[in-house]
């Protein structure tokens, strides 16, 4: 196997908008530094934005003074019912409008209104032709980085011998099977969010066909719960609700277009459930009265009307669309979920004459949209210097602004714990505000040499292949197939993964619906799981290598998603998951961060609270 | 399946190996043309039809919910930055979308290098702010006294 060793001042793991935004801003600030950027897919179309998107879903409108950083914390505050990082919230606020005027320089199409500003699909976002959004973004990366590697997919971070600080990482070429060392003296992670990790209502075929693409293997999260960060808000996991089958986004037939939902019997569900919903879930801080309903409050009311058997819940497209607005309409699809127009032709659905049924997702495990999973990371300096600990994994602040609680590693995107709703603009200037602070990082540490220890790395290097050595030692013991008791492909491992996930830990199977007893049967048989992928896991090429891997990050953030899960007793987000043993939100003991940090060598798990402080909207 | 390769359109060039986001488009090691390795992990994206030259990959719906008989092409042309989409409904009818892609040349974009070179002082600003902020400074928080304490 050929191995290459790649020196770098600044590694960035994954080229999604998050990492794009991270290689533009490290060479604003760091000129002669070697920036390179690594990526599992191809840069021009990888990440969450690979098909384009409609939509800029953060932007303030500071120069129009359309919004300010304190309004979009107050209400992104209430949206995730009262538990975010407000420092690092309005961090990405403030900055994000900057990131958005960059890409119109670039040559983004965004809808502009009558008076000449960007076209509002609401209050916090901005209609755009987004086909070539990550192509766009892209070639700045491109003409940012040293180097850019595609088809390299990274399975373990590397701390140095002394186990103080990040020294790189580790992984593969996917096509050519190349092992990879990337040595650097500073580390930007943003490997994105995790998708199916429970089991997609899709089947067979159709099971790549879920909300947040398949490539979204939760290795953000699999690479910090290895190698000892601590992380945060894991129970988090959110579902969406999207047009069936298809994932069809719903934002502009809601926001710009006004298009209504309501149940079979045409109520609008919201309405019916407001009163039982507040009883129960509007806590200290009134989260059900807000001006913006909390997105997984109405999930919650559209599942009492399924439940009830009142459903399918439509989106009345039929009330809104016209031949003069319906070009916006397909286009909301074609630029970022063609699949909605493919269900839509297919099944001879004219959506001026008929509603479209809306359902829940399966749940997904991300920091960047309307969630907040991720690593816990410092908070910007003139914010955050107060709330100081002397343990980091209950501090706001360790010196550099999105730090991890390993030195000199930086996360952004999806892999930024407790700083939700940045999407795809804020996800690019979370990167940004990461790079800046890795330069200054590396400015600070630039006498410190890095001390390698070479055994770890080869024995990094001989588990990678494992999978596959075990498949060339075992093929022979069976005619053909992949049926054996000694070898478990990825398909085979994932499947067991959703299943149990959808079962146990508050899937769409379960009507999100867990206790501790179930927690507790679901966390027995993922650590059966892991045993296996140990001990049986097997790949017959490079291409079943990297889903085999995808694999092992999936399991290390589902675990950490049920140990989460377990530790909050009660009900925070009700229409993303219930707690039925506890079933009330409690803001009196519960307002607090779940925090965890996991042990690889005696797989053991820390977790403890962290007290949330307010530090922008003072309450 | 859910994108497909047109036996007699390929020529098999590799632009679709080369862009699949899910690693699926794959080389047949016979023919040497290329096809879908794992229909599902597709997500119907359709990049692989987007930078075919000879439109020669298609896309089948999912066969666990998409009825047969409808289909949507797409032709990207990077020079007059607009992509055209073509639907067909299973009953036939059609419908044709153009929409613009970009608005400069690609390749156009200015890399960060070639901006005035900033020291990293003790401020919070990114690169480029507060200008392309078009407001007169990057926005702080006062913090009051009585929170600058240990959690």
């Amino acid at each position: 196997m050929r191995s290459k060793t790649v020196d770098s001042d600044i590694l960035i793991i994954g080229g999604g908008m998050a990492g794009c935004g991270a290689a533009w801003e490290a060479r604003y600030w760091a000129r002669n530094a070697k920036i390179v950027l690594v990526e599992k897919a191809n840069v021009d179309r990888s990440g969450a934005v690979a098909m384009g998107l409609s939509a800029i879903n953060t932007y303030m409108g500071m120069r129009w003074q359309e919004n300010t950083p304190e309004d979009f914390v107050n209400y992104v505050k209430n949206d995730l019912m009262g538990i975010i990082r407000e420092d690092l919230v309005y961090d990405v606020a403030r900055h994000v409008d900057s990131t958005v005027h960059l890409f119109e320089e670039w040559g983004l199409p965004i809808m502009k209104d009558k008076n000449g500003r960007y076209l509002r699909e609401g209050k916090w976002q901005i209609m755009i032709h987004g086909e070539s959004y990550k192509a766009i973004v892209a070639e700045a990366a491109k003409k940012a980085a040293s180097e850019v590697y595609n088809r390299v997919m990274i399975t373990h971070l590397v701390k140095d011998a002394n186990n103080k600080r990040i020294a790189g990482a580790v992984g593969f070429n996917v096509r050519d099977g190349t092992f990879y060392f990337f040595r650097s003296k500073a580390v930007i992670l943003s490997a994105g969010g995790g998708s199916q990790i429970y089991r997609p209502r899709s089947t067979r075929e159709g099971a790549g066909r879920t909300w947040y693409p398949h490539w979204a293997s939760g290795s953000s999260y699999g690479l910090l719960i290895e190698a000892g960060a601590t992380m945060t808000m894991m129970e988090a996991r959110f579902t969406v609700p999207r047009y069936k089958d298809g994932y069809g986004p719903v934002g502009a037939w809601q926001l710009l277009l006004k298009a209504k939902q309501t149940n079979a019997l045409g109520q609008d569900a919201w309405q019916l459930h407001r009163e039982e919903i507040r009883k129960l879930y509007n806590g200290k801080l009134g989260y059900a009265d807000a001006p913006i309903t909390p997105t997984n409050l109405r999930v919650l009311a559209n599942l009492m009307e399924l439940k009830a058997g009142r459903g399918p819940i439509y989106m009345h497209t039929e009330k809104v669309l016209t031949p003069e607005n319906e070009e916006l309409g397909w286009e909301d699809f074609l630029d970022m979920t063609i699949s909605q127009a493919l269900v839509w032709a297919s099944q001879n659905v004219d959506p001026m004459k008929e509603p479209s049924e809306i359902l829940p997702s399966e749940p997904y495990v991300m920091g960047s949209h309307a969630t907040e999973c991720g690593g816990w990371a410092s908070g910007p300096s003139d914010i955050s210097s107060g709330i100081t600990n002397e343990d980091r994994g209950k501090s706001y602040f360790w010196g550099y602004n999105r730090m991890s609680t390993i030195d000199g590693l930086f996360l952004a995107g999806d892999a930024c714990g407790a700083s939700p709703h940045k999407f795809s603009s804020g996800s690019f200037t979370e990167g940004r505000i990461a790079a800046k602070s890795a330069a200054k990082y590396l400015m600070d540490h630039s006498d410190e040499s890095i001390q390698v220890d070479n055994e770890v790395v080869e024995q990094m290097r001989r588990k990678i292949y494992e999978p596959t050595e075990r498949y060339e030692r075992k093929k022979y013991e069976i005619t053909a197939g992949i049926v054996s008791p000694d070898m478990m492909w990825y398909d085979q491992g994932l499947a067991r993964l959703q299943k149990l996930m959808d079962e146990y830990a508050a899937g769409w199977g379960s009507w999100y619906t867990t206790n501790e007893a179930m927690l507790q049967t679901g966390l027995k048989l993922l650590r059966m799981l892991k045993e296996d992928f140990i001990n049986y896991s097997v790949a017959e090429n490079y291409h079943q290598l990297l889903r085999t891997w995808e694999l092992w990050h999936r399991i290390l953030t589902a675990e950490s998603v049920i140990i989460h899960m377990l530790y909050r007793k009660e009900t925070r987000w009700p229409g993303y998951y219930t707690r039925a043993d506890y079933p009330a939100l409690d803001d009196e003991n519960w307002r607090v961060f779940v925090n965890s940090r996991y042990d690889s060598k005696t797989q053991s798990w820390e977790v403890f609270t962290v007290p949330v402080i307010d530090l922008v909207t003072r309450r | 399946m859910p994108t497909f390769v047109d036996a007699s359109k390929c020529v098999g060039c590799g632009d679709c190996v080369d862009i699949c986001p899910s690693d699926i488009m794959h080389f047949d090691r016979k023919t040497r043309k290329t096809y879908n390795i794992e229909p599902d992990a597709c997500w119907e994206c359709l990049n692989c039809a987007k930078v075919c030259g000879r439109q020669a990959v298609g896309v089948r719906g999912y066969a666990d919910f998409v009825p047969m008989g409808a289909f949507i092409s797409v032709i990207r042309d990077d020079r007059r930055n607009v992509i055209s989409w073509t639907i067909r409904y299973r009953n036939g009818t059609e419908k044709e979308f153009n929409f613009p892609i970009r608005t400069t040349p690609w390749g156009s974009i200015k890399p960060p290098s070639e901006y005035p070179e900033r020291k990293i002082g003790e401020d919070e600003e990114l690169s480029l702010e507060p200008e392309k902020l078009y407001v007169n400074s990057l926005p702080t928080v006062k913090v009051r006294a009585n929170e600058k304490q240990n959690s």
